[in-house]
């Protein structure tokens, strides 16, 4: 049952959502509507005026072979952070919610990295990915020159999915932690009495109780791996070696704020917004209604 | 001085009305960072200390992009500053903008003096149009050498700096010979492998003379002495004369030769106060740039940044920033701004003071004038005024790209450069339609 409020003077209702509606116009559509606009014109970066182009920039873009180059590393890079972070998260989640010795300092400690930011996540692992001097480096002191970022494409795309997973595996192992701790206790132990090792109330039992936020995650991380990885790219790998690394968000960045391609970049922004959009669509139209128990 | 004052204070009168109890203030957005960025926010409080009627309001940026980018942003917004630091890449889009206020017709309009004659003409014509009118207001300029550890040198037997490419590639045999592993730390840089050598050697990197004379412009760097170069590059770098020192790679140029680990990298002569700061545990010193046998050497030009006076501002702030832009012209505060980085003086008069003074045969300043006689080897030509093209910055990009495909062995370096130049046209073309109808004041 769900109950509603009912306004007999419907203006009182205008006035509560005027607010809200503002700033969603403000914030969202605007600058939407905006980019649209640009995506379609040639924008002067000082204000200058435009010129109506028509769908060149799309075109323009859809056929540059770098950019499908870029296309394909970022759902390269969004499908391995999302598996691995995910991975991650679920293994250090079921070890804390089994409350192995030192569950609680682990606890604080994996929701640390979350609240760091990715420039900084980005330089970290710029020392740690260093081979000259990082943590890898010691690599080339058994193989001389084979661990290199500035000339090896996939061990330039190791490193920012290694670092972009860092970044999310804290997010992914709250919700999996909670959702895990949500599971009544007297199922596992009933399984336990039965007979279930670990293993297998894992897989028969609390991986199907966790799949609907296995389902969120899933949306969450996915897009998030789209949207906000430039800051770890733009200091770890600065989209090369050889636009190995240019990710569609960074490519948007670098053409449009320090290019000053404001068009270009625009209509990049709105490729890059559908394919958000199609791919979500595709999770909850095939995924969801797998998902749920009714 | 006395008379500079008095017409200041008559155009204030002017302009004002009445005689202000406040300082004039004016806001300043600048893109250097560390320690440069301290020297300029220095510059400010010393103008702010000078005198009593004008207030300079500094604001870091945190870099040169960010700086144009925010600037940009504040533009859209009615919100910017009078004065920008921007650098050479951001320039084409400024000038086509027309929203700033040429600093020659500034001064004219606000009654501030400035010599104009007296600065260095490749300095000059980099920031003015063809009939000599100053955009912006140099500053802070440098332009590339190479730093030579003179140990190594020694070592390997050779008694002069070349100035000759054969005379490089001589160079770096005798180095290895002399169990050198490394000669040079090489870090492809568009700036000083495309733009400065194409300057020295007086080939094109454009038509229309680098841009300078119209809008459908097309990139040539793939048809000149810029091929054989670069392919020299990729050759030293597989005969293992070379090393690709980058960030990415682990080390940069800079710190692989201040560790004595190669014994030669090219850079902007701004970096001459860094590598004393550093006090790396050899001799070194500085050459000018080669130039291949045969060819007849000109001046380079340029890099770093200047400063742009932005429209839609109040005659009190634009007297404010003219005095402040007097105030950086003068001797004293270029030798302040030089004493305090690797920079170089803009004005023949302060660069002839400092001469006589013998400022550059004292440490820590022997030898940085190396960049001033590249920079006057010649009276600039058509081809080595500058460069103005519009997508500066992805060209570049495109340039650098290409160049680390072909170093590492994925194409061959004319196909990276035929490449390069093919996406830089498109950029051209997309800049050409973006301005149609405008062209370069």
């Amino acid at each position: 049952m769900m109950r509603r409020a009912y306004f007999k003077f419907s203006w009182i209702a205008a006035a509560l959502l005027a607010p809200q509606l503002l700033i969603i116009f403000v914030f969202f559509y605007w600058p939407s509507a905006q980019a649209l606009y640009w995506a379609f014109t040639l924008e002067q970066p000082w204000g200058g005026g435009n010129t109506w182009v028509g769908f060149d920039n799309f075109r323009k873009v859809l056929s540059d072979p770098y950019y499908w180059g870029s296309v394909r590393v970022s759902v390269i890079y969004a499908l391995a952070t999302t598996v691995l972070a995910m991975t991650m998260a679920l293994v250090l989640a079921v070890f804390v919610d089994r409350q192995l010795a030192g569950y609680k300092a682990y606890r604080v400690a994996i929701i640390w990295p979350y609240a760091v930011a990715a420039p900084a996540v980005g330089l970290a692992f710029q020392f740690v990915f260093n081979p000259g001097a990082g943590i890898f480096s010691y690599i080339n002191t058994i193989a001389p020159g084979w661990w290199d970022l500035s000339k090896y494409p996939w061990q330039a795309v190791t490193a920012i999915v290694v670092a972009g997973a860092w970044k999310q595996v804290a997010y992914s192992f709250v919700f999996f932690l909670a959702a895990l701790q949500s599971i009544p206790r007297s199922l596992t132990e009933a399984a336990a009495m039965d007979g279930a090792r670990p293993l297998r109330r894992m897989v028969d039992l609390q991986l199907p109780l966790l799949t609907p936020t296995f389902f969120f995650l899933l949306v969450i991380n996915i897009t998030d791996s789209f949207t906000d990885s430039f800051g770890i790219v733009d200091t770890l790998t600065g989209g090369g070696p050889f636009r190995a690394t240019d990710l569609m968000v960074y490519k948007i960045y670098t053409d449009g704020f320090r290019g000053f391609d404001y068009s270009g970049a625009a209509a990049q922004s709105i490729i890059l917004m559908l394919l958000v959009m199609a791919l979500t669509f595709v999770q909850f139209r095939y995924v969801e209604r797998r998902v749920h128990y009714t | 001085m006395t008379f500079k004052l008095a017409t200041t204070a008559m155009v204030l009168l002017a302009t004002a009305g009445t005689a202000h109890a406040e300082k004039i203030k004016f806001e300043y957005w600048y893109g250097l960072t560390g320690d440069l960025g301290a020297v300029v926010a220095e510059t400010c409080n010393r103008f702010n200390a000078s005198q009593d009627l004008y207030e300079a309001v500094c604001v870091g940026q945190d870099g040169y992009d960010k700086a144009v980018q925010n600037t940009i942003a504040a533009f859209r917004a009615g919100k910017h500053p009078t004065l920008l630091q921007s650098f050479d890449a951001g320039t084409a889009d400024l000038m086509l903008s027309g929203e700033f206020y040429p600093v020659t017709q500034l001064m004219a309009d606000t009654g501030v003096a400035v010599d104009w004659a007296d600065y260095f003409p490749g300095i000059a014509n980099y920031y003015s149009s063809t009939s000599g009118e100053f955009f912006s207001m140099p500053w802070n300029s440098s332009t590339p050498v190479y730093y030579f550890n003179k140990d190594h040198f020694a070592k390997a037997g050779i008694t002069e700096a070349p100035i000759t490419w054969e005379g490089m590639e001589e160079a770096f045999k005798a180095l290895k010979a002399s169990g050198q592993a490394c000669g040079l730390a090489y870090a492809p840089s568009s700036w000083i492998d495309l733009e400065q050598f194409s300057m020295a050697h007086n080939v094109p990197v454009a038509s229309n003379n680098n841009g300078y004379d119209g809008l459908d412009t097309e990139l040539l760097f793939n048809t000149t002495l810029h091929v054989r170069y670069m392919e020299d590059v990729q050759r030293w770098l597989g005969e293992g004369y070379a090393m690709l020192r980058t960030q990415a790679a682990g080390k940069t140029a800079r710190d692989s030769f201040v560790e004595g680990e190669c014994s030669v990298f090219f850079s902007s002569i701004a970096d001459h106060n860094t590598i004393h700061k550093l006090t790396p545990a050899f001799g070194w010193d500085v050459q000018i740039i080669p130039t291949y046998e045969g060819v007849e050497r000109k001046n380079t030009v340029v890099g770093g940044a200047s400063l742009w006076v932005l429209s839609g501002k109040t005659d009190d702030e634009y007297l404010a920033a003219a005095n402040y832009l007097a105030f950086l012209a003068t001797k004293e505060e270029q030798q302040f701004l030089l004493e305090n980085s690797g920079y170089i003086p803009v004005t023949k008069s302060t660069y002839d003071a400092l001469l006589a003074e013998g400022f550059y045969a004292k440490e820590p300043f022997i030898n940085r004038d190396i960049a001033m006689k590249s920079l006057t080897w010649s009276e600039p030509t058509p081809l080595t005024r500058g460069i103005r093209l519009g997508g500066m910055i992805q060209i570049r990009a495109e340039w650098q790209a290409e160049v680390e495909a072909a170093l590492a062995g994925q194409k061959t370096m004319q196909e990276a450069l035929d490449t390069a130049v093919a996406r830089g046209n498109d950029q051209l073309k997309r800049f050409a339609q973006t301005y149609a109808g405008k062209s370069f004041p």
